[in-house]
C-alpha cells in the first residue's frame, strides 16, 4: 500500500490506495497513550485513541450537532468526591475514564465505550480496530 | 360548592384525595402562638396580641396590605370565609375543612397554612422554628385528630436544618402526617451540604418531602412586575423552577434514591419547559453535574418526583396532553384544589379531560397519592 500522510495541523489525510476496507494506521509506537490522532481514510474522518493497550476509533462526527468530536480535547471524567453523609467536597478527577470532548458544544464521549456518560443513547459511531504485531488497524464499513 | 354536580358526572363515589388546600391560620393566631415552646417569645405574642391593636399577627413575616388575590373582591372565597360555624364541639378549621370536602368529595384533604408560606424570608431564622414548631404542634393536636380524613405534611424551619431535622423525628409517626413540607419561597440552595441530614432522616420516614411553592413580590425581579396577575403567575413556578434545577443537578435524587419528592402548586406547565431546558443544557455541560446517571428530565418523570395539578394550566389541551405524557401524570400526578384560594380547582379539571382513561384520572384524583402516602382507600 502507498500512502502518504500530510498533517494539517490536528488532521491527518491519507492518500493513495484507498479502497481497501482496513487500514493500516500505523504502528503502536506511533500512538502516545492517553491521545488520539484523526485520520481521513476514504470518505470517512475518523479519529484513533490509544487506552495503554487499547485502541479505539470512533467517526469524526458528534451526533449532537455534527460538530467534529474527535478533534477536541481529551479530558479525564469528573466525579463528585461525596462523603459517606452524601455531603459534597466538590469534584474529582477520575484518571482511569477519559472522555473526548467536542469542541463545538462540549459533548462527552467516553473512550472505551463511545457513549455520553450522562445518557448511553448518545453515542458516537464506532469502527472495528486492532492491533497485529504492534501494527494497528482499522476497518471502514 | 355544588356535591350535585360529582354525582351527576358519577365520580361523587371515587376515592379522591386533595394534596394541597388551605386553612387561614392567622384567624386562629393567639391561639397557634400559646403552643411556642419559648416562654418569653410565647408571652411576647401573647402581650402583643391583648395589647395592640389594627396590626398583623404577631411574629409574621409577609407582604402584609399586598394581598389582592380577591381581584378587588371580585372572588371573596380567600378573603373571608363567611360560612357560619356554630359548632362549639370541634374547631372552626373543622368544619370549614370539612365542608370543602364534602364540596369537593374528598376522602382527604391535605391542609397547609397560608400566611406561613412566606416564613422562609424570615429575618429572624429562629422565628420560622418557633412558629412553626407552635403551628405543627396546634394542627396535630387540635385540628388532626378531629377527622382522620384531614392530614398534613409537616412544615420544616428549613433555615435552620438541625431543627427541621429535629421536626421530622418529632413528627415521623405521628397520626394525620403523611410527609413533610418545605415552603419554596426562600434564598436558600436545596442541595447545600447543611441539608444532607434532613434528607436522609426524611428518606428513612418513607414519607415525601414537598415544595410548597409562594410569590415573592419583593424579590428584585419580580418587582418589576406591577400586576398580582403577573407576579403571581411567575413567582409560584420560579421558586419550583430554581429549587428543582439544584435538587436535580446536583443529584438528589441519586444519593437519596428512596427520597420522595412532591412540587406542590405551581401548575404544571413550568415542567416540560425546565426538562427540556435542563436537558438541552446538561448534553453539554455534563461534568459539572456528574452524580447524574440519565437526563435531568428522565429524573423529573421518574417514580421519585410527583407533582400536584393546581392550577392547571388547560388553555392549550395539546401542550397539555404532552405535559402528562412527559411527566408520566397516569402515575405522577396528585390532584390539589388549593381550595379556598383564588384559583382553586375541582376535581372537573381532571374528570373532564378528554385525553385520559378512565383508570388515569382515578389514580391522579386520588389513587396516586394513596399509594405515595399509604392512604386507606376503603376509608
Amino acid at each position: 500500500m502507498n500512502i502518504v500522510i500530510k498533517n494539517y495541523n490536528f488532521l491527518l489525510i491519507f492518500e493513495g490506495n484507498l479502497n481497501l476496507e482496513t487500514f493500516h494506521v500505523g504502528s503502536v509506537q506511533e500512538f502516545k497513550d492517553r491521545d488520539k490522532k484523526v485520520l481521513i481514510l476514504n470518505d470517512s474522518e475518523v479519529g484513533i485513541f490509544r487506552m495503554g493497550k487499547d485502541f479505539f476509533a470512533y467517526e469524526n462526527l458528534c451526533p449532537h450537532q455534527g460538530g467534529p468530536v474527535c478533534q477536541g480535547r481529551l479530558f479525564s471524567l469528573v466525579k463528585e468526591n461525596l462523603d459517606d453523609n452524601s455531603k459534597s467536597h466538590g469534584r474529582l478527577y477520575d484518571e482511569n475514564n477519559l472522555n473526548i470532548v467536542c469542541p463545538w458544544h462540549g459533548l462527552e464521549f467516553d473512550i472505551r465505550t463511545g457513549k455520553h456518560p450522562g445518557n448511553p443513547k448518545i453515542k458516537l459511531k464506532s469502527f472495528p480496530i486492532k492491533v497485529d504485531r504492534e501494527e494497528v488497524y482499522v476497518t471502514i464499513k | 360548592m355544588q356535591e350535585n354536580m360529582h354525582n351527576k358526572k358519577g365520580f361523587a363515589d371515587w376515592f379522591i384525595v386533595d394534596v394541597d388546600a388551605h386553612h387561614v391560620e392567622t384567624v386562629s393566631w393567639p391561639e397557634i402562638t400559646s403552643y411556642i415552646d419559648d416562654p418569653v417569645i410565647r408571652h411576647q405574642a401573647e402581650m402583643y396580641h391583648a395589647e395592640r391593636v389594627g396590626t398583623p399577627p404577631y411574629g409574621l413575616n409577609g407582604d402584609l396590605g399586598l394581598r389582592y388575590q380577591d381581584v378587588g373582591g371580585r372572588i371573596p372565597h380567600q378573603s373571608s370565609q363567611r360560612e357560619n360555624v356554630e359548632s362549639k364541639d370541634v374547631h372552626r378549621d373543622v368544619i370549614l375543612t370539612q365542608r370543602a370536602m364534602h364540596g369537593l368529595s374528598l376522602d382527604y384533604m391535605v391542609v397547609f397554612p397560608t400566611p406561613m408560606l412566606f416564613l422562609g424570608m424570615h429575618p429572624q431564622r429562629e422565628m420560622e422554628v418557633f412558629l412553626s414548631r407552635a403551628y405543627n404542634r396546634w394542627l396535630t393536636q387540635k385540628i388532626l385528630p378531629a377527622d382522620k380524613g384531614i392530614v398534613t405534611l409537616v412544615v420544616l424551619p428549613f433555615n435552620t436544618p438541625d431543627a427541621a431535622v429535629k421536626m421530622v423525628e418529632e413528627y415521623a409517626n405521628v397520626p394525620g402526617v403523611i410527609g413533610f413540607c418545605v415552603t419554596s419561597t426562600r434564598y436558600k440552595a436545596v442541595h447545600d451540604n447543611e441539608y444532607m441530614k434532613l434528607y436522609k432522616a426524611i428518606e428513612e420516614t418513607g414519607k415525601p418531602i414537598a415544595f410548597h411553592a409562594g410569590y415573592h413580590w419583593q424579590d428584585p425581579s419580580l418587582a418589576t412586575c406591577n400586576t398580582f396577575l403577573g407576579m403571581h403567575s411567575l413567582g409560584f413556578t420560579w421558586c419550583n423552577i430554581v429549587h428543582m434545577t439544584n435538587w436535580v443537578l446536583n443529584g438528589i435524587p441519586e444519593r437519596f434514591p428512596k427520597l420522595k419528592s412532591i412540587w406542590v402548586e405551581s401548575g404544571l406547565s413550568w415542567v416540560p419547559f425546565l426538562m427540556q431546558r435542563l436537558d438541552d443544557q446538561y448534553l453539554m455541560r455534563q461534568s459539572e453535574a456528574p452524580l447524574l446517571k440519565k437526563m435531568p428530565s428522565e429524573y423529573m418523570s421518574s417514580e421519585n418526583f410527583f407533582y400536584s395539578c393546581q392550577p392547571m394550566e388547560k388553555s392549550n389541551m395539546k401542550a397539555l396532553e404532552c405535559t402528562f405524557e412527559m411527566i408520566n401524570a397516569k402515575n405522577q400526578l396528585l390532584y390539589s384544589s388549593d381550595w379556598p384560594h383564588f384559583d382553586f380547582d375541582t376535581p372537573n379539571v381532571i374528570y373532564d379531560l378528554p385525553f385520559l382513561d378512565e383508570q388515569s384520572k382515578k389514580n391522579i384524583l386520588g389513587l396516586n397519592a394513596a399509594k405515595l402516602f399509604n392512604l386507606d382507600i376503603n376509608k
